[in-house]
């Protein structure tokens, strides 16, 4: 392994990092403010011009806060719950193809920080064990309150996951790979895989809502029944990981739900422009925030938007709507793929 | 019942038919009227910066008025602190020496004139009981503070600037029907025990 080879990587994952983190963070200013112009109110303006820097004075605010952690709590476990979630969730951007290959001295290099040929397979597992950072957060917090909502909150994931893996298995048996970049690559121009698979589509994106734990799937938290969901005896920075975990959450999943239906970087009429090889990657990762940015939106609108479901509900949807409606979608998409494979038209 | 702003609706509790089940084109309405609100008027009122108009009789934060040579008019007769329901208002009186004439406008003055912000419940009692037009509610605001005992507001920030240019305007207090009613005091609060 080369040593330029080395500092490509350390640059791409330090960027990858750092660019989700910083989309987190503003995230929650984005939040705020969205919330309040739905509102019709004007949201936080004081911090800076426009309110700018209201999440650096949040921040601040997290870190000089009291820590707590409870007597009878299990002080490893209390202090791996926040970590795990945080960790799992910056995990899962190693997979997501931020732009096509640039070049540089005459070398391609892939703006994607590992090619996993079973990209999807990984996001999954990484999501999977985001349950842990909320289900030991729960359970060593020693308080009947979080415990209850970390066991809803980790049931309701597990629940909304199946749905959301089969969602995408009627993607992954049209495109026949599960790496990411295959993926978005086979979704050149404008043949997005939301325009061939529109009911996978928003099975997955209902999961995603849920996986996030975003209203009106937000039960884990739900202020206003539990004392505050898992998280009731965190304090200080390791709450803010949970709520920050939150919003890197978001933003995976906007880039995902991105990659996987709405064609990641690509955009229509993207080989017609003749663009240079580096200018279509600059355009193409721009074109793919404008996206991620859409959904994140999107996830806020409908925060702002939906009430919260009861649970009964939730269990309802995920498990005799969302599971048959995401299998029946599998054997449509198999019929289809049978006969265009087998008569051509 | 007749409904008066025929905004009301009868709820049925029918059973759901399937696009009503799918939920979907109800959310897709509910996203459309949020959105709607992104771009409507803010009603927020960026406070220090902006404020509401007041009413003209609006009662804020006392001021103690000087006569138009500057000199202070209160004489501390003591009327505003029998008037106050509240027991915020207390004094001190004093007499004025040779050569300050131009500070005080009679031969008494109140050397010390404290309101206490805390206990005052602004019902202007001390303005309506006032004989000398020296104390008024004006429509300022008495702002907040970290102590206690910085509400207990003194001469300092009572007394209107010397200043002509500074002055606190009451005009718009002192109507003609205020003036007609405090030439009848003996029907209110100052008659003769």
């Amino acid at each position: 392994m080369e040593l330029s080879y080395l500092i490509y990587k350390a640059i791409l994952v330090a960027s990858v990092l750092g660019v989700s983190l910083l989309v987190a963070m503003y995230s929650t200013y984005a939040e705020r403010k969205v919330a309040a112009f739905l509102q019709d109110r004007i949201g936080p303006n004081r911090a800076g011009i426009f309110g700018i820097l209201q999440p650096l004075a949040d921040g601040i605010k997290m870190f000089m806060k009291e820590e707590i952690i409870p007597d009878v709590s299990n002080k490893v476990l209390f202090i791996l719950g926040p970590s795990l979630a945080m960790i799992t969730a910056c995990m899962t951007s190693a997979v997501i193809p931020w732009a096509t290959d640039i070049a540089v001295n005459g070398k391609n290099y892939a703006l994607q920080v590992t090619d996993v040929n079973i990209g999807i397979l990984y996001v999954f597992g990484v999501v999977s064990i985001g349950v842990y950072g909320v289900m030991i957060g729960g359970w060593a917090s020693n308080n009947k309150y979080s415990l209850l909502g970390a066991i809803r909150a980790s049931s309701q994931m597990i629940s909304y996951e199946i749905a959301m893996g089969l969602a995408v298995i009627s993607v992954v048996m049209m495109t026949g790979t599960l790496s990411l970049r295959e993926i978005v690559t086979q979704q050149h121009g404008f043949h997005w895989n939301v325009f061939y698979q529109p009911l996978a589509f928003v099975v997955f994106i209902v999961c995603a809502f849920a996986e996030c734990n975003r209203t009106p799937f937000d039960l884990p938290e739900c202020e206003t029944e539990l004392v505050g969901g898992y998280h009731t005896e965190y304090s200080s920075m390791k709450l803010g990981f949970y709520l920050f975990a939150e919003y890197v959450n978001m933003f995976i999943s906007s880039a995902i739900i991105s990659s996987v239906f709405f064609g990641g970087y690509n955009f229509p009429y993207m080989h017609e422009l003749n663009l240079s090889q580096n200018m279509l990657a600059a355009v193409g990762c721009l074109v793919f925030f404008a996206k991620i940015s859409f959904f994140i939106f999107f996830f806020m609108w409908i925060r702002w938007t939906l009430p919260r479901f009861r649970y009964d509900q939730l269990m309802n949807l995920g498990w005799k709507i969302l599971l048959p409606l995401a299998l029946i979608n599998i054997f449509i998409t198999g019929i289809i793929m049978a006969i265009n494979n087998n008569f051509a038209f | 019942m007749q409904s008066l702003t025929g905004r009301s609706r009868i709820v049925v509790n029918k059973k759901m038919n399937f696009m009503e089940k799918l939920y979907l084109p109800a959310v897709m309405g509910g996203l459309m009227i949020t959105i709607r609100h992104l771009f409507r008027r803010k009603v927020t009122v960026s406070y220090p910066e902006q404020t509401r108009p007041f009413s003209p009789v609006y009662r804020g934060m006392h001021v103690l008025k000087r006569d138009e040579n500057g000199a202070e008019r209160c004489t501390a007769c003591g009327l505003c602190a029998v008037a106050c329901p509240a027991e915020a208002i207390t004094m001190e009186a004093a007499e004025r020496k040779k050569g300050e004439e131009r500070l005080y406008r009679e031969e008494k003055y109140a050397k010390v004139y404290e309101i206490n912000m805390l206990r005052c419940i602004f019902c202007g009692l001390c303005e309506e009981a006032c004989p000398k037009e020296s104390i008024f509610l004006t429509n300022r605001i008495t702002p907040a503070d970290y102590k206690r005992e910085n509400f207990v507001y003194g001469k300092d920030r009572l007394v209107e600037p010397f200043d002509p240019s500074k002055r606190v305007d009451v005009s718009e207090r002192q109507t003609t029907q205020v003036k007609e009613f405090k030439k009848h005091k003996e029907y209110t609060h100052n008659r003769l025990f």
